[in-house]
């Protein structure tokens, strides 16, 4: 929402003019050498890329670093505290809590990703076609887009999911179908700069086809800031998709998903308390990350946008 | 002037009837979508053929979908959203009982959120990269970040567990249950209106740890907000003014500031009170509130559409109120938004 605002207020002098910023861009090299210089100025986010990179890591490495089966159950074992065998404890089947935390990494970086790949695209061209076609094309497009923002996105995510059946799937496209709408305004907002770029009038004035204009030289301008979006959004993801966990309509048991892992969990809190409460642990360091590295790199990228 | 705001006025209200159409519309699609039988759901698995079509089209069922979606549209006007198959009830009559209940939670969440958002906000954009600044910045992150359900075992495990200062999940303890007249169906108001201050006090003890830990999100976003805002502000030549003519910096921040900055707040009032109100949904489940959420929940465990679907549309609607009057809000408040586009 905080991007709805048109007019930001800039940090400080050493903003560029807004065409130059863009001129500058273009240049490769010197872009990813100051974006590590700059990166370096952000230790939280960088905080956030290494705890992003582990999770991912993690998620990649789960058949061979979690220290047990995360579904073999041993009821003789069943609630057990944390110790040095079983670091979280075990849940009520006495299966290992850290474990199916490993393995839940999984199936939390597969939901993200997914939703991710669904929504940045449809999103960049949805916002990208308003922005650079303009009139009835905008207006057609950026009403839809608000109608939908308008719309409580976990509700309605929920009646998907119902209509649709519980499973990954189903919370994959219910969560996808209401999370493209904040990349739309910005692609839009970005095309509407892009499109008045003189290196854009140049093309044109070379004869090339609006669709060429559209896919070659406007949309790839847009990426660097749909990412950004994207990342931020991707802290919504992971809580929305461990809500709709926790409410029994994302991945079903026995899956160790850390949303439903809470739901489960939460019968034995008053005796057990760490059964619901580790997984919490999971969902808020990575969506904390998401977060971390979304703001960080939207530090860097956008000097427009000030620090919120 | 007074004629763009008036046109202006039109337009948001054209979009919020568009807004509203495209819900009942996505509502009735889903409902379609689901693959029960809803024929089969009221007369059963044994009835005849002839039986089956003779519900078939009492249910409307063998119409064309656009006369089914014009009746569908004609019932909701009139407010009937079907039985619940949970209940038996009127969906209607359900949710009158269990929307009190979510309103009640979310207003004092939201005013939490205000009463600790807002001074943070300031505070951090006062004291720009200090400590406080940090602070407010990483209270706010975790906020961002939080499950708020996970958050609300957290909260009950602590404050009700272990320390025992609050009332544990549900509105009131049993006892109390069912001595206030429902009027309002907000407990707080009707058992102050009955003068039943221990219902009151029961009430609050229930009510203050699930309010509080909803708050915290919102918290966030005001936080984070106010703070952006007030630092533009503190960059305009009015606040040097204001400052040079020898106005001190507290009266500067309270009669200055603040006025230009009230309403950008007041228009994201409406978009944390609609993302309470989501926050409730999930956190109505942990505390056992008899709210919507929990009622949504419910009904979607055993398959009752009509709870689910009626749901879905009185919180969507609840939602696009909130934006549209936050629109309205912005336009009439603002008198640069009227000088602007003169």
């Amino acid at each position: 929402m905080s991007h709805s605002t048109p007019t930001k207020m800039s940090d400080g002098g050493d903003v560029p003019a807004r065409g130059l910023s863009r001129f500058a861009r273009l240049r490769g090299l010197d872009r990813v050498r100051s974006f590590g210089s700059k990166m370096a100025k952000e230790p939280l986010g960088v905080v956030g890329v290494v705890v992003l990179a582990l999770l991912l890591l993690v998620a990649l490495l789960a058949p061979w670093i979690a220290p047990f089966d995360p579904n073999r159950q041993n009821l003789a074992q069943a609630l057990q505290p944390p110790s040095w065998g079983h670091i979280m404890g075990t849940d009520e089947f006495g299966r290992d809590i850290l474990s199916r935390l490993i393995w839940g990494a999984r199936i939390t970086m597969r939901t993200v990703l997914s939703v991710s790949a669904i929504v940045g695209p449809v999103g960049l061209v949805i916002g990208v076609a308003a922005g650079f076609f303009g009139g009835w094309t905008d207006s057609i497009l950026m009403r839809f887009t608000d109608i939908v923002l308008s719309f409580p996105a976990l509700v309605l995510a929920l009646a998907f999911a119902a209509a649709m059946g519980a499973g990954l799937g189903t919370a994959v496209i219910a969560i996808s179908l209401t999370s493209w709408p904040p990349v739309a305004r910005l692609a839009r907002a970005e095309a509407l700069v892009v499109r008045n770029t003189d290196y854009v009038a140049a093309a044109r004035l070379y004869g090339a086809s609006p669709l060429r204009l559209l896919f070659f030289y406007v949309t790839p301008m847009c990426i660097p800031s749909v990412l950004v979006r994207l990342t931020l959004n991707m802290a919504v993801i992971t809580l929305t998709a461990a809500s709709l966990g926790f409410l029994g309509l994302g991945a079903q048991p026995p899956l160790a998903e850390w949303g439903a892992m809470i739901s489960s969990g939460r019968r034995f809190m008053l005796d057990y308390w760490w059964v619901p409460v580790m997984p919490g642990f999971a969902i808020l360091i990575t969506s904390l990350a998401f977060n971390i590295t979304g703001d960080a790199l939207r530090d860097i990228l956008d000097p427009r946008h000030t620090r919120g | 002037m007074r004629s763009f705001t008036m046109a202006k006025l039109g337009g948001r209200l054209l979009q919020f009837v568009l807004s509203l159409l495209v819900l009942v519309t996505i509502t009735f699609v889903i409902g379609r979508l689901l693959p029960t039988d809803p024929v089969g759901a009221v007369v059963g698995e044994l009835a005849s053929p002839e039986a089956y079509a003779a519900m078939r089209a009492r249910l409307g069922l063998d119409q064309p979908v656009l006369v089914q979606f014009w009746r569908y549209l004609g019932q909701m006007v009139q407010g009937d959203l079907g039985i619940a198959a949970l209940t038996g009830n009127p969906v209607t009559e359900d949710l009158r009982r269990a929307f009190p209940a979510t309103i009640e939670l979310a207003t004092l969440a939201i005013v939490i959120s205000f009463i600790v958002g807002v001074p943070l906000g300031l505070a951090a954009a006062i004291n720009r990269d200090t400590w406080i600044d940090h602070t407010a910045r990483i209270f706010s992150l975790v906020g961002n970040s939080i499950p708020v359900f996970w958050f609300g075992i957290i909260g009950l495990l602590i404050f009700y567990a272990w320390l025992g200062w609050v009332g544990g999940p549900g509105r009131v303890d049993i006892y109390y249950e069912g001595l206030v007249e429902t009027r309002t169906g907000m407990i707080l108001i009707d058992s102050l209106l009955a003068g039943e201050h221990a219902v009151f006090r029961n009430a609050l003890s229930h009510i203050i740890l699930p309010a509080v830990m909803l708050a915290y999100a919102a918290m966030a976003y005001i936080t984070r907000m106010t703070r952006s805002f007030t630092l533009e502000q503190l960059g305009q030549d009015y606040v040097i003014a204001a400052r040079a003519k020898g106005v001190s910096p507290t009266r500067t921040l309270f009669f200055h500031v603040l006025p230009n900055i009230a309403v950008q707040l007041v228009t994201i009032l409406a978009i944390s009170y609609g993302s309470l109100l989501e926050g409730a949904v999930v956190t109505e489940i942990v505390f056992s509130w008899p709210g919507i959420g929990q009622y949504m929940t419910s009904a979607l465990l055993i398959g009752d559409i009509n709870g689910v679907l009626a749901a879905t549309i009185a919180i969507g609607i609840t939602f696009m109120v909130l934006n549209f009057l936050s629109d309205i809000a912005y336009t009439f408040l603002d008198p640069r938004t009227q000088e602007a586009d003169r």
